[in-house]
């Protein structure tokens, strides 16, 4: 299986390389993907830099495209995706079905991944896209349990790519408007999920108090956990009661499902967090790769070294998320 | 924290002194890494202070002009964003040794202000690949080995302390 590393900087690029990413993917400088936030990603000479650096170590660059086009500004994303295969990407990560519809036509011998926030989570769906479009890979929802992933995988005529670390969406992905509804601004068409312009920290008494535009979405009383100021992952009062009505600030932490993973025949694990920091990087993909390298060779599980994923985990805290849901 | 022998010894240095020391720094890290503050784009013109809480001491850095001042604990006063944390966290973050985020969840660090700038300023910090030990011992000559020598030690059981402490 390969590993599919995230990058935020052409710094954090290079760390991924070096500690043992198969492919990394990172996105350009606009809203033509998922993260599209201040200082973060590549602009087209960093890319090229980025590419030549990942091919001199056998690595693969994706370019994630994955935001859904502005009527009337189409050609934003498509000079994004004749920019990435001009400057030697291995593939690009799409959703939009018309940006989909121009990479087949435009650039043929390109690649096209779909993205997870197409939010293809069934056969139809998929086999769909691969007859219409040739894509040749799905990345795959994170809402479907293991005996789902490996079902989807025998049946599809493409690769699947799944998540196994990082940040964790539990709405539709690519449909969700939980931002857009508090900040105007949507992750799926601007590339931003809790803009920073829109968030706001401040301590009450012993409580510091994360805001999202006009809501508060979190109290962490002193010495407890943070997590990001999502509204699907913020702590409400209903029926006179507070919790975490949607999903609690977890992280994704699928590595105990490896070999069963590869045994479904999935050919792609991928980390989420191209907004972390290349620490986040070097260390998550060290322990990932470690990891792994036992399941390919058969070896007997590898232990997780000490507390390193969960310390950089939301909340600091982990969850095997839909592949291990008992609920329905 | 800093051990507390290194606290009282830092504690009474007067703020003249304590600015100029970090404008030299300053302005030998921009000579080394020109394009430091490359990826903070719109976001350069900001006033950013950063507070070491183990300091009687805070910094306000402002990009653009490519200055930086000292003050007391809450003298720096319009600032957009204000980070605080133990010092050795937060050149720990500025080297990218450390995670932004994993330090904020995990409380050891604390943003006030405009998010924006502090994404921005992350995100072009990290991209430099500050390495202070080696920035900021001497170029050359006999001193810059002995130098950088108790430097990379003393970041390197600073951060082991530190660490060890919030595990």
């Amino acid at each position: 299986m390969e590993l599919i590393c995230p990058a935020g900087t052409p710094a954090a690029f290079r760390d991924a390389v070096d500690v043992g990413a198969d492919a990394v993917y990172c996105g350009f400088r606009d809203e033509t993907n998922a993260r599209n936030f201040p200082g973060l990603n590549f602009s087209r000479d960093e890319l090229a830099e980025a590419v030549s650096y990942a091919r001199t170590h056998d690595v693969k660059t994706l370019v994630a495209i994955n935001t859904f086009m502005a009527a009337g500004r189409e050609a934003l994303w498509q000079s994004a995706v004749d920019d990435a295969a001009a400057l030697g990407a291995d593939a690009v990560i799409l959703a939009d079905l018309g940006l989909l519809a121009y990479a087949a036509e435009r650039h043929p011998d390109l690649r096209r991944h779909l993205s997870v926030q197409a939010g293809a989570a069934n056969v139809e769906h998929i086999e769909f896209l691969v007859e219409a479009f040739g894509i040749k890979r799905a990345v795959l929802p994170r809402v479907l349990t293991m005996s789902e992933v490996a079902a989807l995988t025998r049946q599809v005529r493409c690769e699947t790519e799944v998540f196994v670390y990082g940040g964790l969406c539990v709405m539709e992905e690519g449909r969700c408007s939980l931002s857009s509804y508090a900040t105007g601004k949507s992750p799926n068409m601007q590339g931003v999920c809790s803009p920073a312009s829109h968030v706001r920290y401040r301590q009450d008494g012993r409580e510091m108090v994360s805001e999202l535009g006009d809501f508060t979405i979190n109290r962490f009383p002193e010495g407890e956990a943070a997590g990001y100021p999502t509204i699907c992952k913020g702590r409400f009062v209903v029926a006179g009661e507070d919790g975490y009505i949607f999903e609690d600030p977890v992280s994704l932490d699928a590595l105990s499902h490896l070999g069963a993973l590869k045994a479904a025949g999935v050919a792609a694990l991928k980390i989420e967090g191209r907004q972390r920091g290349r620490s986040y990087v070097a260390q998550v993909v060290t322990e990932i790769r470690r990891q792994l390298d036992a399941v390919e060779n058969a070896e007997p599980a590898a232990s997780p070294l000490n507390d390193t994923l969960r310390l950089m985990s939301e909340g600091q805290r982990t969850t095997k998320g839909s592949y291990d849901k008992k609920w329905r | 924290m800093l051990p507390f022998p290194i606290q009282k010894l830092l504690s009474p240095v007067p703020l003249p002194v304590a600015g100029r020391v970090a404008q030299a720094s300053l302005r030998r890290m921009l000579h080394l890494h020109p394009m430091l503050f490359d990826r903070l784009g719109e976001f350069a013109g900001r006033l950013i202070v950063f507070h070491p809480t183990d300091l009687d001491l805070e910094f306000g850095v402002n990009p653009r002009q490519r200055s930086v001042r000292a003050a007391r604990p809450g003298g720096i006063a319009g600032y957009d964003t204000r980070i605080s944390g133990p010092l050795v966290l937060l050149l720990g973050l500025a080297e990218g040794r450390l995670d932004g985020d994993a330090e904020f969840f995990g409380r050891q660090i604390t943003v006030e202000g405009d998010m924006e700038t502090a994404l921005a300023l992350r995100n072009a910090v990290e991209d430099a690949s500050l390495d202070f030990a080696t920035d900021l011992a001497p170029r050359r000559g006999p001193l810059r080995q002995p130098v950088w020598t108790v430097l990379d030690w003393a970041r390197t059981a600073l951060l082991a302390r530190e660490i060890a402490q919030w595990n």
